[in-house]
Parts: structure tokens; sequence; C-alpha cells
């Protein structure tokens, strides 16, 4: 086993200076570490999105980066976005539109989704699935997810948008 | 109900945001593996890597002497100590197999708990479970349902005697004489590969020990902490209040977290041995391979019908590869045995004879999964009902509306001898029609055909039995009793509401919609309800959140306390306000005098009863509190309509799902928005069983689906959108008129594609008898069509 290393890393603004084993995963510095267990751990290989933060700028899988790979750079986390009484838009979308029934891939969902918005038109439904695509969950069906990401894009030009629900 | 009842606020009804969201939005929320216990040991398990082998020697010195291990079990460890429990039944023939924390003399599946690592972290318990060496003897084993069930088998459970572990059988009528006699049958042998529930929080626990009282808290990912309690109690020969099980925020269940567990046995033990707090979080390996799996049927089923196509007689003959256990409580007659009591589906069939036998094979137990049963048996039925109207020349609808129960034939005795009490079998059809405009796709289907494209719709109607009371159980004669359900509802001395259940949500949103209920028959605000659920501590007696339930049980037993608590609030108002009860209303958290502006809020009654000395009469001061049971005794049906219409590509054998429509009868709803959510979810969960997930062993017993890489859970872009009409006609039976729902969407959803991918390929001459038809199996499927023309 390798010593441990002191590194620096900045998380939703603050600053932290941790020591840590080189084998520690992000995720597990994060939630366990650091105390923030909004980033959850679904699968531990890459697959199921529920880890989900940012890298500087970046989203990234948690469960696949150690935690020394991060000295020096900034992590967002769902910690980061509005708390329970601010929610930002994007969550107070999740909210309205019932986009969360467990919650357990809703950080992942959130971290995700707020990379997409900053970088992608999402002009078609489609377009949102295609975002969502390394991101599971087994409870919602994803659609009320889909509808909550449109209403914060706006609405899709006519025509694209997929078939409309019954329950707007 | 006083005259003024129609002054309050409508709760009942409305899409209320979910009260559960702002912590679980912002990372707030507390899962088991969230929760930091001081001092805590970690514990890993060593699995077995053999289907069905002898344990000749277990050395575990060096995992012992590795860095940072405090512990190291085997069975061994655990004979004196821990008592095996077994899932009892009077079913005769069962064989009620041992369950124990850790194998002992020898494994039966892959993937089985063998030794278990307690270490100071995680990482440190990991490592050491290399070092264990364990000598097996491998043992002769029938991976296949099938070759178990003959006498020659060799046997997973030798004090069983057979790898049979129950058979059972329903009969009405003479059905092979109807079948013999009838011009026109169709039969099948219909297979539905296992699945795995794959909730997106692994299971986890941690026990916290306090060595004070002889006391220990188990935090668990479960759906059933009162089940937990009662099951720990009696291993570990505790009374209850020194022993509580808490479900704090649960990320999904679906069923596989509604069983108990060998890991939430060892973690209660190892923590109180070692008087420390013990935690395990599984990995998602461990998921797929050791927890709770389902479906696994084959089903040789044959309908015979009239020349106009109404039915004559049903038979099947079902195996359910069950596993290698017979899972606490439910035992292993829950899913198969429901398969065959649920075929005769929402049809009148005259004559009826199903029999089915749950075989033990060397893989995990299988367990409750959403729809339990009825997807398979929706399938099968859903599946015989089209081939039927095709071999007679009508449409899969026609077939549909000839034979569903009418309306004025509720209640109706199902041949199986469930009784389905009023709801809208025919409403669900024809709603569902309307809202997809069956006519009009099917002339684009024959547009497409005739350009030689493979698309096709399928219909599933189904009905099922929620909020299940005291009369009915999975299996006669279970260790628990889940036909009953208790609310206690309490107003504290600051005005606040606090209702406790017996249920665990994991994404229902019970805190929620059981707030409505609350609200609305208490005349509380909902922001002055706090639901109390997900822990063994909150009511004397309570199983947890299973079978579609707890909106049935404990909304009626909502309604109960919070009507006796509102009685309550009056009586002590009428001395505030110097008024007879009767002329009082309840709403929105004060009471009123009706026709005046004089009023009291509640916590001014709050105040009156609990503080201020003197300012009501001393045997006006009873606690504001109330708690009632309630019992739905049979339970109700809930029914619905699936169309799926699809389109599958000739080059990829993709399934491409283009619409999507839901018309299903909840009876009387409470949150509409959270309704919505259950029935995408459910059809979601429907269209992986149907295209995608299937756990796969190959015939060495090995488990070729240990990642989400190989088991495949659908993701956004592999469902479509899920238009859903509710056809709301109030429960008869129940209070409060509301009807399960939380399955329905998983029972519905896999006869309705693989009817539409059969009606897509008839030109072809194919039928789809096997789920999931994934690329590979319809490749085959049309393969073969074609080798034949
Ligand atoms: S936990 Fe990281 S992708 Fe699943
Ligand atoms: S809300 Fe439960 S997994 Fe997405």
């Amino acid at each position: 086993m390798t010593a441990s290393r002191t590194i620096t890393v900045t998380v939703n603004g603050r600053r932290y200076e941790r020591t840590v084993e080189p084998r520690l995963l992000l995720a597990d510095f994060l939630r366990h570490t650091l105390g923030l267990t909004g980033t959850h751990v679904g699968c531990e290989h890459g697959v199921c999105g529920a880890c989900t933060v940012i890298v500087d700028g970046d989203s990234v899988r948690a469960c696949l980066m150690f935690a020394v790979q991060l000295d020096g750079r900034t992590i967002e986390t769902v910690e980061g976005l509005g708390g329970p009484g601010k929610l930002n838009a994007l969550q107070e979308a999740f909210r309205a539109h019932h986009a969360l029934q467990c919650g357990f891939c809703t950080p992942g969902m959130l971290m995700t989704a707020t990379d997409l918005l900053r970088k992608r038109p999402l002009a078609t439904d489609d377009e949102i699935r295609d975002g969502l695509s390394g991101n599971l969950c087994r409870c919602t069906g994803y659609e009320h997810i889909v509808k909550a990401i449109r209403a914060v894009v706006g609405p899709a030009p006519s025509g694209t948008a997929a078939n409309a629900a019954t329950d707007d | 109900m006083t005259d003024a009842a129609h002054l309050r606020p409508k709760m009942i009804g409305a899409s209320v945001p979910r009260t559960e969201d702002a912590r679980l939005l912002t990372g707030r929320g507390a899962f088991v593996d969230d929760r930091k216990l001081p001092d805590a040991l970690h514990v890993a398990f060593v699995r077995s890597i053999h289907p069905h082998a002898r344990i000749r020697a277990i050395d575990a010195t060096r995992a012992l002497a590795a860095p940072g291990v405090a512990a190291v079990y085997t069975a061994a460890d655990l004979e004196d100590v821990v008592p095996p429990i077994r899932a009892t039944s009077r079913m005769s023939g069962y064989y009620a197999t041992p369950i124990l924390p850790l194998a002992l003399g020898k494994v039966r599946y892959v993937g089985e708990p063998v030794v278990a690592i307690l270490a100071e972290s995680r990482y440190l318990a990991e490592d050491a479970l290399e070092l264990v060496e364990i000598d097996y003897e491998a043992l002769p084993m029938a991976i296949d349902p099938e070759t178990a069930a003959r006498p020659d088998a060799p046997l997973l459970h030798e004090a069983a005697g057979t790898n049979i572990l129950l058979t059972r059988e329903f009969k009405r009528g003479d059905a092979e004489g109807d079948i013999a006699m009838a011009p026109v049958r169709v039969k099948g042998r219909f297979r539905m590969r296992r699945r795995t529930p794959a909730a997106i929080e692994v299971r986890a626990c941690a026990a916290d020990y306090d060595a004070g009282r002889d006391a220990l808290t188990l935090y668990a990912a479960t759906q059933i902490p009162g089940i937990l309690r009662d099951a720990l109690a009696q291993i570990f020969d505790l009374p209850g209040h020194r022993l509580r099980v808490v479900a704090p925020d649960v990320g999904g269940g679906f069923g596989g977290k509604a069983s108990l567990y060998p890991e939430e046995i060892l973690t209660c033990l190892a923590a109180r041995q070692l008087g420390r707090a013990v935690k395990w979080t599984g990995d998602r390996v461990e998921d797929l391979t050791a927890t709770s799996q389902a479906f696994d049927e084959i089903i040789d089923a044959e309908l015979a019908v009239d020349s106009q196509g109404r039915v004559l007689g049903l038979t099947a003959d079902a195996i359910g590869d069950v596993g290698a256990y017979s899972i606490y409580p439910w035992t292993a007659a829950l899913e198969p045995v429901q398969v065959v009591s649920f075929l005769p589906g929402p049809y009148r069939v005259p004559s009826y004879r199903g029999r089915v036998r749950a075989v033990a094979t060397p893989k995990a137990p299988t367990g409750p999964y959403r729809g339990v049963g009825r997807p398979v048996s929706t399938f099968v039925i859903e599946r015989l009902m089209d081939m039927a109207a095709r071999e007679i020349g009508i449409d899969p609808l026609e077939i549909r509306r000839r034979n569903l129960v009418a309306d004025d034939e509720f209640p109706y005795k199902v041949a199986s001898g469930l009784v389905w009490d009023k709801s809208g079998f025919h409403a669900c059809l024809e709603q569902a029609c309307a809202a997809i405009g069956y006519d009009a796709l099917r002339a684009r289907q024959a547009e497409a055909r005739a350009a030689g494209r493979w698309f096709g719709i399928g219909i599933a109607s189904y009905a099922e039995l929620t909020g299940i009371g005291s009369r009915i159980s999975a299996a006669p004669g279970m260790p628990i009793n889940t036909g009953t359900e208790t609310a206690s509802i309490r107003i504290d001395s600051t005005g606040a509401v606090t209702a406790a259940f017996g249920v665990a949500a994991h994404g229902q949103g019970l805190e929620t919609t059981l707030a409505q209920v609350v609200a609305e028959h208490l005349g509380a605000r909902l922001a002055d309800i706090r639901i109390v659920q997900g822990d063994s501590d909150a009511v004397g007696g309570g199983t947890g959140t299973y079978a579609s339930r707890s909106t049935v049980l404990a909304g009626g037993a909502a309604i109960r306390a919070a009507d006796g608590l509102r009685e309550k609030v009056l009586q002590v108002a009428s001395h505030l306000l110097e008024a007879a009860p009767r002329d009082l209303v309840a709403a929105d958290g004060r009471v009123t005098v009706v026709g005046t502006d004089r009023s009291v809020t509640f916590r001014e009654v709050a105040r009156a009863v609990y503080a201020e000395m003197g300012r009501l009469p001393p045997e006006a001061r009873e606690e504001l509190a109330v708690t009632r049971n309630y019992d739905p005794i049979l339970g109700t049906t809930s029914c619905a309509t699936h169309i799926a219409a699809l389109e599958i590509d000739p080059q990829t054998y993709i399934v491409r799902i283009e619409r999507y429509v839901v018309a299903e009868d909840c009876g009387r709803i409470i949150n509409p928005l959270i309704v919505d959510g259950q029935v995408h979810g459910g059809v979601a969960q429907g269209i992986g069983a149907a295209l995608y997930e299937e756990v796969i062993h190959d015939e060495n017993g090995q488990i070729l689906t240990g990642s989400f890489v190989d088991y495949v859970v659908p993701a956004a872009g592999d469902i479509p959108p899920i238009e859903v009409v509710h056809v709301e006609s109030m429960s008869p039976t129940t209070l409060g008129g509301f009807r399960g729902m939380g399955e329905g969407g998983t029972i519905g959803a896999p006869a309705a594609i693989a009817n539409a991918v059969a009606d897509a390929l008839a030109p072809l001459g194919v039928d789809v008898f096997e789920l999931p038809v994934t690329p590979a199996r319809l490749f085959r499927l049309i393969a073969n069509a074609q080798a034949r023309s």
C-alpha cells in the first residue's frame, strides 16, 4: 500500500485539505471523509450514474476516480445546488413534476442535468433522454424527469416534443 | 362528519408536492449508508463461488491477522447462538428450509454468505476477504428446474427428501373435459425468465448497540422493519422494546428489500457480541447475486374458446424455480402460487385447473418482486387470448370485450377462489382504446404491414388484488399477519400533529399521501402534520410496505384514527367555545362554530388540554391521541388495460415502443401526480421484463449477470412517454374507496409488449412464448420462422 497523500480540493466553493490513501475513491472521499452524503453510490462500476458530480465543469463518476486525482481541482455536488429552503430552478422543477420517488438516483440526475443544461440546447425530448442515458432510475420511468428538465429549458420547438402525457 | 364538512379544503385528490422532496433534492436524505455510527466496524462477506458444494474446511487465520480486522465469523461460531429461522406454512407437503446467516455444511448458490469479516473500515474488511481459504467439495446439482424436479435429481436440502418444496392446485369444474370438447383450443409452453429487482440503492444495514441497556437498533434498507423486528426478536430472544428496526430513507425496494436477509441477522449478532456498532453496505455484485430474485416459471397452458371466442376452459401446469431457500417470511409459495391463482385473469373462466410445483435449485432465492406472480400470469393468459382471437379471426380487442367480467357480474368469484369486487374492467379497456386511437392505429398498422414493416399493437388487461386484509395470505399459516395496519395520531402540546404507522415507504411518497388523508379527516393543516413510518417503534405491531397495501390499509387506519381524534378535538373545543360539538367544524388547523367567526386553533385546543391549568374540567383533559387499526378483510380489486404500439427494426432487431397507454382503476386517488409516477415506474420495469432484463446462469450454475453491464436496466432512451388515463371508481370494499396501485404497471407491460411483438411478427408466423424478447431471441425466432417457410 502506498503512503497517504495530502490533497487540497474545493468542493461547492469551500476548500478542504485532507490526507487520504491513494486508493480512496472520490465517492467515498466525499461521502465519508467530508460527510457530503448527498452523492450516492449505486453500482461502483460506472454504469448507474448515481455518483455523478461535476469536476472542473464536467460531469464525472465519483466511483471511477480516486480522491488523489482531485488534488487542486474544483468539485460541485448536489449539496452545492439550492438548500432545502431555497431550491434552485432545476430542483424546483423536479419537485413540481414529481421527478423523484425514492430519491436515490436524484443527486446524480441533478448533476447530470446541471451539466447538460450548461452545455446542450436540449431542443428535443429525445436529446434530454439521450443526455440522461448514463443515469439509471428504477422508480420514475424517466417521464417526469424529462418533463422537469424540459420545464427548465423551456418548451421544445413545436413538433419535436414527444407525445404529451395526460397529466399536464 | 358535521354538516359543514364541505367547508373543509379537499386534500384527498390534490397533486400536492411531496414533503419528502426538499431533503432528497438537496442531498440531505438519510439513507442507511449515510449514517455515521461512532466507532463502527464494517462487515464484508466471503461468498460462495460454487452453486452446490460441501464446505470441508475454512481457514480464516490469515484474515484474522490482517490489518484492521477485529473478528471473523463462520457458521461454526454461530451454531449455538443463532437458531435457524424458517418461513413456516400449513401448506401440505411444504418444506420450510432453515435459514441461517452463514452457510452451514454446504453452500447452495453462488453468492451465498459463508464467512463474515469485521474490520475497522469497509476497505480493510474487503482486503481480508481474499485471505480466507475455503476447501469446497463440489457436489452434483441440477441447475434446470425441470431436471431438479425429477426424483433422481441431486438434493439441495437432504432433509426435504425432494427438491419440490411445495405443490398446489386450484380447480373449478372439469377443465380438461371442457377443453377436449371445445371447438377452438390454443396452447403453449410459456417461460418468463428470472429477473431481479435492482433498486438503485443496494441493500445495507447498520446495527447500533447500546451495551448499557442491552438494546439494539438496526438501521436497514428494508421495506419491512416490523417483520424484521419480530424475526430478530425471535432469533435473539429479546423483548421488542430492546430491539428497534428503522428503515430511514430507502432507495427503492420493489420487493427486493421485503424479506429477512442473512446479512441483517449477522450484523445484529456481531454488534451484540462485539459490543460495537456494525455496518454492512452491500455492493452491486452482491445485490445482483444475493438479493431475492423473481419470476422464473415455465407454464404449460391451454385455453379453449367457443366459435365466438368465449372462454370455455383453461388449464395450466407451472414449475416455479424458487432458488435455494424458502424465503422468510413469504415462503417459496409466494411467486409461483400466485401465477396459477391469478391465471384466469379478469375473464369469465367457467372451468379451470391450475397446478404448480415450486422447485429448489442452486440459485439465489426468489421472493417478492413488484407484481408477484401476476406479471407472469398476465403474460400467459393475455398471450392465449390473442392466440385464440387470431385462431377464430376476431380482433384482440373484441375477444376481451366478450370475456371480461361485466359490470353487473361483480362481485365475481374467480375460478381459483379469488373474488373481484366492482371495478372498471370494461371501462379501462374502452378508455385505453380511446386514448390511443385504436382503430386509427390498426389502420396505420395495415399500411406499415403493406410496406413490409414489423409494426405491432398489443393489449393487456388484468386485475389484481390489492390492500389485502387478514383473510388472505401469500401462504396459509405464514408467520406474519399482512392484513392489518395501525394508525396512531397525536396532537402534542404545541398543536403539532404526529401520525405514526407500521408502513415503510421507499419512494411511494407516503409521508405526503398519508398526511393528505390525515389533514382532510382531522381538519389539520398539511404543514402541521408529520408522518412517522419506517420504524418498528412507531406502532405496537406493524409489518411494512409491500403488496400495494399501504394506501388502502394505512389510508383506512388513518381515516379511522383521524376521525376519532377530530371528535376529541371538537369535544375540547366545545368547552372553549361554549358550543355543542355538532355545531363545530374542524378545518385547516382551526375549530369554528358554524355560521360564526368564533374559533380556536388546534394549538389553543392543545394548550388547553396540556398546559393551561384550570382551563378545562379535569375529566376533559384526555390526551389528544387516538390509535385505530384497519383490516380490509379480503382486500380490493385494481385493474387496468395497457396498450403498446411498437416497431421492430429489421436490421438490429431492436424494439422501439412508439406509443404506450395505460388506463387504470386504482379507486379514489389521493395524489394524482404520485399515481402517475407509480404507473410510469411500474411500466418501465415491465418493459425491462419484456425486452431487457434477465438473470442468466450458465450450465455450471455460475451467474453471468453480475454487473449492470450484463444485467440491463432500461435507461431513459429505452422507455417511451407513457400516457395514463385514470378510471377512478371508488372501491366498494375499502374505507376511503382506495385501491392499491404500486405494482400494476409491472403487471400489464410484459403482456402488452409480448402481444405487440407477436402482432408485429404475425405475418412471419412468429409467436412469443418467452420473455424477455431480447434482440438475440427475436433474431432466433425470426430466423427459425423463415427457415420453416
Ligand atoms: S456508483 Fe458510480 S456509476 Fe454507479
Ligand atoms: S427515484 Fe428511485 S431510483 Fe430514481
